[in-house]
C-alpha cells in the first residue's frame, strides 16, 4: 500500500512541493554538502566497503604467510603491522561504520517514519570526520609506519622505549579521531530514535532494529570515553613525558588494559547488537510472522549491552589479578549469556512457527544463528576461569571471536545488503547467485575458523608470524588458508551479484518482500523526503496494518501531516510517541566538511608534534563552528 | 664457502633437525601431564559435550523450520492472534533462561571455585622449590633462588614435586605458558606473578610466550624438563658451579676473544670477567638443547652460524650478526663455548 503514486492531483502538488523543498544540490557539491541521511548512509557504505577490502587483503596476506611453517612471504615487522591494521580496520573502520553509519543512517529514519536524522549536519560531520580518520590511519601504511603492537596495543610494548617510531602515534591519534565520529553518530541515533519517530510509535511499537541501534548507541556513548582517555594517556606518555603507564614512576601498565577493555568488551556487543537488529528485521519479513516473544527480545537487546559493561576483565584473566576479582568478572560474564540465549530461541521459534522462505537474506540469518551459537558456546567456556587462562592468546580465542565477529556480525550485514538492496536501488537482486554466495561464505568461513579451535588447543599462540613444522599445526593452517580463499570467492560472488543486479535487475517496486516495517511503505529508492506524509503507526509491524496505510493516503489527499509548507519534520514524546511539535530542519551545508577538514589538520599537526600549529588549527575549527551557527539566508 | 653452503643447508633442515633434537611432547593442552592441566582438559571435554548438544538443538530447530515451511495450509501470520505464541514463549523461557542458568551455575561452581584452586601457585613457604623466570625480548631467563644457577630457555624441575614458579619481566609483557603442565600467566612490569608447575611424568614439555611482545614473539619458546629428583639435584649442582677454565689452545684463544670482544658486553660467564646480564647467561651454554629460545638446535655448526648471522635465523633479535669476525676467531669462540658444559 505504498504511496508511490499520488492518490489525487492535490496530493501530487504537495509531493512536488516536498520534492523541491528536500532536494540536494546537483553533482559533487551536492554530495559534499549533503545532509540527507540516505546519501550519508551511502557515503558510509562505499567508504566502509573500501576499508573492508583493505582489511580483507591484510587477512589474506596473513593467511597466505601461515600456509606453511617457516614461511617468509612477509617480514616479521610487516606481519605485525598487518594484524594490527586488520583488527583496527575491521572493528573501527568496517563493522561499526557499516552498521551504524551505513545501515543505521539509511534505515533508521525510514523505519521510524522520519524525513531525516534529528541533527542532519552533525550527521554529515560524523561521516567526514570518519573519512578523515580512515585516511589518517591508512597514511601510516603508505609511509611504512603502520601501528604494529596489535589492536589492543598493550603497554609497555607500545611505549616510546619499545616502539620508537610514529607507528603508535598514528594508532593513538587515529583512535581519538575515529571516536569523535562514533560519538557524534551515537548521540545522533539516540536523539533520533527517541524524538523523531512517527506519532503513535510508542516504545512498544518500535521496530526491534531501533531497539538494537538504541542499545548500540548508548553503548558507544559510554564506552568510547575510556578508550579516548586511554589513547590520550598513551600519546602523552609517548610525546610529552608523562608516566601514566610506567610503573617505575608510579604508573601502572595494567591501567592501559583496564581502560582499553572497559571500552573493548561493550564494544563486542556494540558490534553484534546492530546485527541482531538486522536479523530481527529479516526474520519477520521472511517468515511472515511477528517475532516470538517480542518484549523479551527488546529487553534482551538492551540488557546485553548494559551487562556488557561489567565483564571487561575477562580479557585479563591471565594477568595475575586476585582470584576474587576474577570470580566477580566471570560471574558478570555468565549473566550476559541469558539475554543472548533468549534471543537465539526467540529467533529459532519464529523460524519454526512462521512460514520460513529460505531466500538469500534468511539463509544469511540462519547461517548467522549457527555461527553465533557456535561462537557463543565457546564464549561460555571462558566463564571457566582456568580454561580461559589455558586458551587465551591462542588460536582458540581467534576462532571464538571470528565466529562472533565474522559469523554473527558480518553475516547479518551481508543478509541485510540483500534484504534492503531492492529498497536502496529499486532493483531486485538475482536469487541464485545470492544463494551460491551464501553457501560459499558459510563453507569458507567454517573451514577458515573451525580448525583454529583445534590448532589453538594444540598450542598455537596468536600473533606469531611463523611456526615450526614439528608441532602438528601445519595441516590445520593449510585448511584455514583454503577456507580463507573460499570466503574471498564468496565475497566476490556476493558483490559481483549486487553490481550485476544493479545493472540488470528487474524493478523491485516499493515492497517486494511484504516487509513489516515502514521503509517498505515508501517507494524504492525512497524520495529525498522519505515519506509523502508522516505515517500513522498503531503496531510494531506498521506495513502490515492495511487500514493505517489507507489512512496515510487519505491524509496525503487532505494535506494532514504532509508538512509541505517548510523543510520540516515532527517531534514526539520519547516514550509514548505523542506528537509534541513540528521542527524546522536545517538545509544542506558546506560547514560539516570544512570543520572535518580543519580537524584533520589538527591531528596531522599533533602527529608531527607541532603542538602550537595544532592549536591554531583548533582555533580554525572554532571559526568554522561560528560559520555553522551563523543565520543562513532565507532558503530560496 | 663450504661453510656457507653448509649453513644454508642447515637452515633448510632446521625443522627436521629440531624434530630430531628430541621433542618428547608437543604443546598440546589436551595431552595433560599434570593434575592441573588434566582438570582443565576434563572441563573442556565436558563443556564441549554440552555445547554440541546445545548446537544440535538450534540446528534441529532450524531444520524443523525448513521442513515446516512446505506444510500445507500455512498462511501468512501478520494479523490478529498469533498461533503458537504461547509455545514460543515456553521454549524461549525454558531454553533461553532456565536451562542456561542451571548449566552455567554448575560450570561456574566447578570451574571457578574448585578447578581454579589447583592451578594457583603454592604459598612460598609451603614448597621446597621456587624458580624465577624472567621474560626478555625474546628469550626466557631462568633462576634458582638460593643457588647461583642461571640458565636460559630451559627449566629443569623435579618430577612429581609442586614447584612455585614466579614470573617477572625485564621489558614488556610476556606470558609464560606450558599447556601440558598448567594454564598461562602473564609477566607484568613491576609485578611478580606466580603459578604452580608440576609434572606427573619424566619428560620434556614445550611452551612458548603467549602475549605479543614484539618482532620475535614467534620465536620465544621454552622447555620444561621434568627429571627424577636425584638427577635434578645433580643438574642444579652442576649449573650452580662457575665455568671451568678452557682446555686446549683453540678454546683458550676463544675465551680471550670472548672477554675482549663484543660478546662480554652482553653475556655473563660466571667465574670470568664477563658479568654483563643483557643477554642470556652462557656459563653452561653447551648443556642446553637449543639456541635462541628454541629457534635452532644447539650444535657447534649452528652456534657458529648463529654468531656469524643471528639476524638470518631470528630477524630483529637483539644480538647483532658478527659477520665481520674472521673465520679463525669464530672457530675459537665456538670451541670455547662448546666446552661450557
Amino acid at each position: 500500500m505504498a504511496i508511490a503514486t499520488p492518490p489525487t492531483p492535490a496530493a501530487a502538488r504537495r509531493m512536488d512541493r516536498l520534492e523541491v523543498m528536500w532536494q540536494s544540490r546537483p553533482g559533487v557539491l551536492g554530495w559534499l554538502t549533503t545532509t540527507d541521511h540516505k546519501r550519508i548512509g551511502l557515503l558510509y557504505f562505499w567508504t566502509t566497503l573500501v576499508l573492508f577490502g583493505a582489511g580483507g587483503i591484510e587477512a589474506m596476506v596473513m593467511r597466505t604467510q601461515l600456509i606453511q611453517p617457516n614461511n617468509d612471504l612477509v617480514s616479521p615487522g610487516t606481519y605485525d603491522e598487518l594484524f594490527t591494521l586488520h583488527g583496527l580496520t575491521m572493528i573501527f573502520f568496517f563493522i561499526i561504520p557499516m552498521t551504524t553509519g551505513a545501515f543505521g543512517n539509511y534505515l533508521i529514519p525510514l523505519m521510524i517514519g522520519a524525513r531525516d536524522m534529528a541533527f542532519p549536519r552533525m550527521n554529515a560531520l560524523s561521516y567526514w570526520i570518519f573519512l578523515g580518520s580512515a585516511i589518517f590511519l591508512y597514511t601510516s601504511l603508505a609511509l611504512g609506519m603502520a601501528p604494529n603492537a596489535g589492536w589492543f596495543d598493550y603497554v609497555p610494548l607500545a611505549s616510546k622505549q619499545y616502539t620508537p617510531g610514529h607507528n603508535i602515534d598514528f594508532y593513538a591519534l587515529a583512535i581519538i579521531f575515529n571516536s569523535i565520529a562514533s560519538t557524534l553518530t551515537a548521540a545522533q541515533f539516540i536523539v533520533t530514535i527517541l524524538k523523531s519517530r512517527a506519532p503513535g510509535m510508542s516504545f512498544n511499537r518500535m521496530p526491534l532494529f531501533c531497539f538494537a541501534f538504541l542499545a548500540a548507541s548508548f553503548g558507544l556513548l559510554f564506552a568510547l570515553p575510556p578508550l579516548s582517555a586511554d589513547a590520550i594517556f598513551l600519546f602523552l606518555d609517548r610525546n610529552v613525558g608523562t608516566h601514566f603507564f610506567d610503573p617505575s614512576h608510579g604508573g601502572a601498565a595494567l591501567l592501559w588494559q583496564h581502560l582499553f577493555w572497559i571500552f573493548g568488551h561493550p564494544e563486542v556487543y556494540i558490534l553484534i547488537v546492530p546485527a541482531f537488529g538486522i536479523a530481527t528485521s529479516i526474520i519477520p519479513a521472511f517468515t511472515q510472522r511477528r517475532l516470538v516473544a517480542f518484549p523479551l527480545v527488546a529487553i534482551a537487546e538492551l540488557l546485553v549491552v548494559f551487562i556488557g559493561f561489567g565483564v571487561w576483565a575477562h580479557h585479563m584473566f591471565a594477568t595475575g589479578m586476585s582470584t576474587t576479582a576474577l570470580v566477580f568478572f566471570a560471574g558478570a560474564t555468565s549473566m550476559v549469556v541469558i539475554p543472548s540465549t533468549i534471543q537465539v530461541f526467540a529467533w529459532c521459534m519464529s523460524f519454526v512457527l512462521g512460514v520460513a522462505r529460505f531466500k538469500t537474506p534468511l539463509l544469511f540469518i540462519a547461517g548467522f544463528i549457527f555461527m553465533f551459537v557456535a561462537g557463543g558456546l565457546t564464549g561460555i567456556m571462558f566463564i571457566a576461569i582456568p580454561f580461559d587462562q589455558q586458551v587465551t592468546d591462542t588460536y582458540f580465542i581467534i576462532a571464538h571471536f571470528h565466529y562472533i565477529i565474522f559469523g554473527a556480525a558480518v553475516f547479518p550485514i551481508f543478509g541485510g545488503m540483500y534484504y534492503w538492496f531492492p529498497k536502496v536501488t529499486g532493483k531486485l537482486y538475482f536469487e541464485r547467485p545470492g544463494q551460491i554466495s551464501f553457501w560459499l561464505l558459510f563453507v569458507g568461513t567454517n573451514l577458515l575458523f573451525f580448525p583454529m579451535h583445534i590448532v589453538g588447543l594444540l598450542g598455537m599462540t596468536r600473533r606469531i608470524y611463523t611456526y615450526p613444522s614439528n608441532l602438528g599445526w601445519t595441516s590445520y593452517n593449510v585448511i584455514e588458508t583454503i577456507g580463507g580463499y573460499i570466503t574471498l570467492v564468496g565475497i566476490l560472488v556476493l558483490f559481483g551479484n549486487l553490481v550485476w543486479s544493479y545493472l540488470r535487475g528487474l524493478p523491485a517496486g516499493p515492497d517486494p518482500w511484504h516487509g513489516p516495517t515502514l521503509e517498505w511503505t515508501t517507494s524504492s529508492p525512497p524520495p529525498e523526503y522519505d515519506f509523502a506524509v508522516i505515517p500513522r503507526v498503531t503496531s510494531a509491524y506498521p506495513n502490515w496494518d492495511v487500514e493505517d496505510r489507507e489512512e496515510d493516503r487519505r491524509k496525503l489527499a487532505g494535506g494532514v501531516l504532509v508538512l509541505d509548507e517548510g523543510h520540516e519534520q515532527v517531534e514526539v514524546t520519547p516514550v509514548d510517541g505523542w506528537l509534541s511539535r513540528v521542527v524546522e530542519m536545517p538545509h544542506d551545508s558546506p560547514w560539516p566538511v570544512l570543520l572535518a577538514l580543519c580537524l584533520s589538520l589538527v591531528f596531522v599537526m599533533l602527529l608531527l608534534q607541532h603542538f602550537a600549529i595544532a592549536g591554531l588549527m583548533g582555533i580554525l575549527c572554532l571559526l568554522t563552528l561560528l560559520g555553522w551557527h551563523s543565520k543562513e539566508p532565507e532558503a530560496a | 664457502m663450504n661453510r656457507l653452503r653448509r649453513g644454508r643447508l642447515a637452515a633448510a633442515v632446521v625443522p627436521l633437525a629440531l624434530l630430531a633434537a628430541g621433542c618428547d611432547r608437543k604443546q598440546n593442552a589436551l595431552a595433560p601431564a599434570s593434575h592441573q592441566s588434566q582438570d582443565i582438559a576434563t572441563l573442556f571435554w565436558w563443556m564441549t559435550g554440552v555445547s554440541v548438544v546445545g548446537l544440535a538443538v538450534v540446528i534441529g530447530l532450524l531444520l524443523l523450520a525448513w521442513k515446516r515451511s512446505g506444510r500445507r495450509g500455512a498462511a501468512a501470520d501478520t494479523h490478529g492472534s498469533k498461533p503458537g505464541e504461547r509455545v514460543g514463549w515456553y521454549v524461549v523461557v525454558i531454553g533461553g533462561v532456565a536451562v542456561p542458568i542451571l548449566l552455567i551455575t554448575a560450570l561456574f561452581v566447578v570451574a571457578n571455585l574448585f578447578v581454579i584452586k589447583t592451578t594457583e601457585a603454592p604459598a612460598a613457604n609451603s614448597t621446597k622449590r621456587t624458580i624465577l623466570v624472567i621474560g626478555h625480548q625474546w628469550w626466557w631467563e631462568v633462576r634458582y633462588p638460593g643457588t647461583s644457577a642461571v640458565t636460559a630457555n630451559e627449566i629443569h624441575i623435579p618430577v612429581r614435586t609442586p614447584v612455585r614458579l614466579e614470573v617477572r619481566t625485564a621489558d614488556v609483557i610476556h606470558s609464560f605458558w606450558v599447556p601440558e603442565l598448567n594454564r598461562k600467566i602473564d609477566t607484568l612490569p613491576g609485578t611478580t606473578n606466580a603459578i604452580e608447575l608440576y609434572a606427573d611424568a619424566v619428560g620434556r614439555y614445550r611452551g612458548q610466550c603467549a602475549e605479543f611482545c614484539g618482532l620475535q614473539h614467534a620465536h620465544m619458546g621454552i622447555w620444561v624438563d621434568a627429571e627424577p629428583p636425584a638427577k635434578f639435584r645433580q643438574w642444579l649442582a652442576g649449573q650452580s658451579r662457575p665455568a671451568a677454565a678452557p682446555k686446549g689452545a683453540l678454546a683458550s684463544a676463544g675465551r680471550d676473544a670472548f672477554m675482549t670482544g663484543a660478546c662480554a658486553d652482553c653475556h655473563q660467564i660466571r667465574g670470568t670477567s664477563a658479568t654483563s646480564q643483557v643477554g642470556p647467561d652462557l656459563t653452561h651454554v653447551a648443556d642446553r638443547q637449543t639456541l635462541a629460545a628454541l629457534t635452532i638446535p644447539n650444535t657447534p655448526s649452528y652456534l657458529h652460524d648463529w654468531i656469524r648471522d643471528s639476524q638470518r635465523f631470528k630477524p630483529g633479535n637483539l644480538m647483532p650478526s658478527f659477520g665481520g669476525l674472521p673465520e679463525q676467531e669464530l672457530r675459537e669462540l665456538v670451541a670455547y663455548l662448546e666446552e661450557l658444559k
